[in-house]
């Protein structure tokens, strides 16, 4: 399998007295969509945070590429190599286009006008690209965010409930995207959710998250259809697991 | 009284009057000029204040709110006690401390009624900001610099407002300007004092004649104002 692209050892997040996540060992592959679910309130962001550089582990080693990240963000070549697609996206008050074309302008990259616009057209956005990014709809702008995120074809790709609250048509689209941009470029991809009829669609291995451990990480199918833990067992039937 | 003083006013205005002239001018260089340090020190200031968490953060912002609520003749009086020859920055007779009853020492005490005014506004704008905002371009591959950038420019309206409002507050200012300027003919006699004297004198024309110009200076401002933040907040 090569080296991981993320080997996490021992981390922990701890805000205040409580700590949010601990995972003992996990290993994300170059290559992979690891798909990460659990109940609300398990620390499914919160690990997404971490390897997106946006935070810093308690304590453990996080491991991106065989560099230790240690409490600093790493340098800014690193950290250009990941990309998060947030729940709720922000987006600038300039146009759609505008928009799509930040990630490429803070890296000094101005005349990319096909990338752009190939990247909106994937998305279905590109008669959009006009608009100003205030009159989007919920999934217009989620879209925006994820058409944001993949112009800058970072290497991995974290996505936080990127079709959460968005109707059907909209969730198809997205995901078609994100499997093309694994199938095209070999992106990383490490999609939380909390449906977990998605995961099982995109993702190559899941890993349940409960009350920040990770209970079972296994590829997709044993994951769904023989599971080793009552509590994957419990999460996949649809009983909640607290 | 009031018809042929209005009467006289715009004949004054029109006429282009040599002294009325020389005290606009020199209103608008004075207040310019504070309102120019101002921004330099109270959006930067702001900016930080809006962006950043840090300890005595809470009591810093306190302060400014205090200086927001200032009264212009309190900080004329400190300022007049700072420079006087008497006084702790006067008598040390340093080249860049600038003497009583001067146009520079008018700009001090303008700045110290500005600085607050423009560092409050704009950091309720740059508040006003999604906060998630930042993070979410740094994550984009934006450097801090960069993401504090993307900001200010979303906050931008309301920065301008911040400025304007701040001049706003000087242009129109009288307690400070006349403590510390004097009110002397050809140096230091700005619009705002020059009304009190000519009034007191009952020269009511002129009087009229520079009230009508401040006048027409407060509402082009308040027209920018309002027009800036229907675009800003409508």
């Amino acid at each position: 399998m090569g080296e991981p692209v993320y080997r996490l050892l021992g981390v922990t997040k701890v805000y205040g007295t409580r700590k949010v996540l601990d995972v003992a060992a996990l290993d994300v592959h170059a290559g992979e969509i690891l798909g990460i679910v659990g109940p609300s309130g398990a620390g499914k962001s919160t690990l997404l945070r971490l390897l997106g550089f946006l935070e810093a582990p308690t304590s453990g080693t996080l491991t991106f590429r065989g560099q230790r990240i240690n409490g600093a963000a790493p340098p800014l070549a690193v950290r250009r190599q990941v990309t998060m697609v947030f729940q709720r996206p922000v987006l600038l008050s300039g146009s759609v286009y505008a928009n799509v074309a930040y990630g490429l302008r803070v890296r000094g990259i101005t005349d990319a006008r096909e990338r752009v616009e190939q990247v909106l057209d994937q998305l279905g956005m590109l008669p959009l690209r006009k608009e100003s990014a205030s009159t989007l709809s919920g999934g217009e702008a989620q879209r925006v965010a994820l058409a944001r995120a993949l112009v800058v074809e970072p290497e991995v790709l974290l996505l936080d409930e990127p079709t959460a609250n968005l109707d059907p048509a909209h969730v198809a689209i997205i995901e078609d995207v994100v499997r093309k941009a694994r199938a095209t470029r070999g992106m990383t991809i490490v999609l939380v959710t909390h449906n977990i009829f998605q995961a099982r669609r995109l993702a190559d291995r899941v890993a349940l998250l409960v009350a920040g451990r990770l209970v079972e990480v296994a590829p997709t199918r044993a994951f769904f259809e023989s599971p080793c833990a009552p509590e994957t067992r419990a999460f996949i039937s649809g009983e909640m697991v607290y | 009284m009031l018809g042929s003083g209005l009467r006289q006013a715009v004949q004054l205005i029109l006429s282009l009057d040599a002294e009325l002239l020389r005290i606009i001018v020199l209103s608008l260089r004075v207040s310019a000029t504070a309102l120019l340090f101002s921004t330099l020190l109270g959006v930067p200031l702001g900016a930080w204040l809006g962006l950043r968490r840090f300890f005595a953060r809470r009591l810093v912002i306190a302060a400014i709110y205090t200086g927001m609520g200032f009264p212009p003749v309190v900080v004329g009086l400190v300022v007049y006690m700072l420079l006087s020859r008497s006084g702790p920055l006067g008598s040390l007779g340093l080249p860049w401390v600038p003497q009583l009853f001067t146009p520079d020492a008018m700009v001090i005490a303008q700045i110290i009624i500005a600085t607050p005014l423009v560092a409050g506004f704009t950091m309720a704008a740059v508040m006003g900001v999604d906060p998630n905002l930042r993070q979410q371009l740094i994550s984009l591959g934006a450097t801090p610099w960069q993401a504090t950038r993307a900001v200010l420019r979303e906050a931008r309206q309301g920065v301008i407002v911040a400025v304007v409002a701040g001049f706003g507050s000087i242009i129109s200012e009288v307690g400070a300007v006349m403590l510390v300027g004097g009110n002397i003919e050809g140096s230091t006699r700005v619009l705002t004092t020059a009304i009190v004297l000519e009034t007191q004198k009952g020269n009511f024309s002129l009087a009229l004649a520079m009230g009508i110009v401040l006048l027409t200076i407060a509402f082009v401002i308040n027209s920018v104002v309002l027009r800036l933040q229907g675009k800003a907040y409508g």
